[in-house]
């Protein structure tokens, strides 16, 4: 690729993430519906936390369940979602047709994702604290945000696994998603440590980056910890990140190719 | 190098509910630079099966198809910046604006949207969109203008193919004569090659220099309108269409 290629492939992500959002614009009586659910669970969560007695520190231990999870599940969706959201709008042809790279369309909405992800975090977190009167002053600010990043690269490479099932299965696809993710829910901890639940799903869990991110930001935000202290949960976590990005992306062009071969991309007309 | 398109033998089959449909039964034409081509078919002849197949969308069963001599399955890249598209269904983001759809069609072809801004305006003004329209969410429009943004959407990535599919079915008389002369005007103006499918007998008659008749995924007949007329002795292309397969073209549809 000369820089002439990769400056277009460059307008071309952007192209993506500005499309998103100017979605997100045009849909905003749906992002308030979204928002106010995710504040009554992270509210909710908060309670169940406070009701537990221990203070400040279960009421975060809860809440960072809430917007973490809250944060993952964003990330998985937007991408999952990809192939699901634009066979239903009509515009997937159009979108495959063109020439701009998988990788450039799939790392566009990752991008888009992460920023609106975070966005939307931040603000939930600014609305929930004064309730709680929550205290962040044990938290270790930047091991804070590198667990967040390392988090995020790997759910994004998880999502475009689950965006696959989608463009191979038309009918099922999106339901399997859901499934999935449920499951993960139920698996990594988000507001249990996984040692109560039976061995065999424990060892389960260790699979999934969710159990890494949400073990590593409860050390980094109720203990303090810094980032070497962490080193056990951020390395399987990173690992898990460069192996399902590509993974992920090698899966897709896969679920592409088949689609194009057995005509799932779009039905009719 | 005379030809744009070539395309040999093709065969697609799909399954639908356990059901083998033979969509295309090796279909094979030659389409010359600067021609607008028709294919011209009932409902369910396979029609737009053939367009995504050239569209990289679908890949064969069988057979090759070459755009300006490059493989569109092996030179994929190559071909996706030569062509682009209009269909039956409009295909943008319903919520989303005439600008914003169309910054998000030029952006994923590479074009960076402060240079592609002043182009995507002077295109809407030119398939007539009124300038105090540009930023209604397209849902608002009619068939017939969403269908003119259809086509300053393929046109602004300047293709050397056109690929039209049936891109005035469902519109009303006027908004058809609209976009037919547009089609017209545009392809001149581009000196693109056009391949037009429709099932309207005008249509392929006004704009079409060559067309070809297609039924049950076969090609039964090819020619210019006239030397089809006169090859049938017909009046109509209707008598063409009844004199090569025998069924009148109303009853021909093949999608219950
Ligand atoms: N993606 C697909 N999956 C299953 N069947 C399909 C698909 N696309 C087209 N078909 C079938 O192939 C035949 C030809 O369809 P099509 O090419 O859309 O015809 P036309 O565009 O001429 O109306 C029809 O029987 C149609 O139902
Ligand atoms: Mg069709």
């Amino acid at each position: 690729m000369n820089k002439g290629d990769i400056l277009k492939e460059f307008y071309a992500g952007l192209a993506v993430v500005i499309r998103n959002f100017d979605l997100v614009k045009r849909y905003w009586k749906w992002e308030i519906v979204f928002f106010a659910y995710t504040i009554a669970n992270t509210v909710t969560m908060g309670f169940v936390g406070k009701s537990m007695g221990g203070g400040n520190r279960t009421i975060l231990y809860m809440i960072i369940g809430a917007t973490m999870w809250s944060y993952l599940s964003v990330l998985f969706e937007v991408l999952a979602e990809t192939v699901a959201w634009e066979r239903w709008e009509g515009t997937i042809e159009y979108t495959f047709m063109s020439p701009m790279k998988r990788i450039t369309h799939l790392l566009g909405t990752c991008g888009f994702a992460i920023v609106y992800g975070m966005l939307r975090t931040f603000l939930l977190f600014i609305i929930v604290a004064p309730l709680f009167g929550i205290n962040l002053g044990s938290m270790n600010v930047s091991a804070t945000l590198m667990v967040l990043a390392i988090a995020s690269i790997s759910f994004t490479g998880f999502g475009m696994m689950g965006a696959v099932l989608p463009l191979i299965s038309p009918e099922k696809g999106v339901q399997v998603v859901h499934i999935f993710q449920a499951f993960i829910l139920m698996i990594s901890g988000v507001y249990y440590s996984v040692n109560v639940m039976p061995k065999w799903m424990e060892t389960l869990s260790y699979f999934s980056p969710a159990t890494y991110a949400l073990e590593a930001m409860r050390k980094t935000v109720l203990n303090g910890e810094g980032i070497w202290s962490i080193m056990d949960k951020l390395a399987p976590m990173a690992l898990m990140g460069m192996l399902f990005l590509p993974l992920g992306l090698f899966i897709f062009k896969w679920g592409e190719r088949f689609s194009k071969r057995k005509g799932f991309l779009k039905r009719n007309g | 190098m005379n030809s744009a398109v070539k395309v040999y033998n093709v065969k697609k089959y799909f399954k639908k509910t356990g059901k083998l449909i033979e969509a295309l039964k090796g279909v094979s034409f030659e389409i010359k630079r600067g021609e607008i081509y028709g294919l011209l078919g009932p409902n369910g002849s396979g029609k737009s099966t053939l367009i995504r197949l050239m569209s990289t969308l679908l890949y064969p069963d069988c057979g090759r198809i070459e755009i300006f001599s490059h493989d569109v399955f092996e030179d994929e890249n190559i071909v996706k910046r030569m062509i682009n598209r209009v269909s039956v269904e409009a295909s943008f983001f319903m919520k989303l604006s005439a600008i914003e759809n169309l910054r998000y069609a030029c952006g994923i072809y590479g074009l960076p949207f402060g240079k592609s801004k002043e182009h995507i305006s002077n295109m809407l003004e030119q398939v007539g969109i009124p300038k105090n329209r540009f930023n209604d969410p397209l849902e608002n429009f009619s068939r017939g203008m969403q269908q003119k943004v259809a086509i300053s959407r393929a046109f602004l990535t300047a293709p050397v193919l056109m690929l039209l599919d049936e891109p005035t079915t469902g519109l009303d008389p006027k908004a058809k004569r609209e976009v037919q002369s547009m089609v017209k005007d545009i392809v001149r103006e581009h000196d693109a090659t056009v391949l037009l499918t429709t099932h309207d007998m005008e249509e392929a008659e006004k704009l079409c220099d060559r067309i070809s008749i297609i039924h049950h995924g076969k090609i039964v007949a090819e020619g210019t309108p006239e030397n089809l007329k006169e090859r049938y002795s017909a009046q109509t292309l209707e008598d063409v269409f009844l004199e090569a397969i025998g069924v009148k073209f109303e009853e021909a549809d093949e999608d219950e």
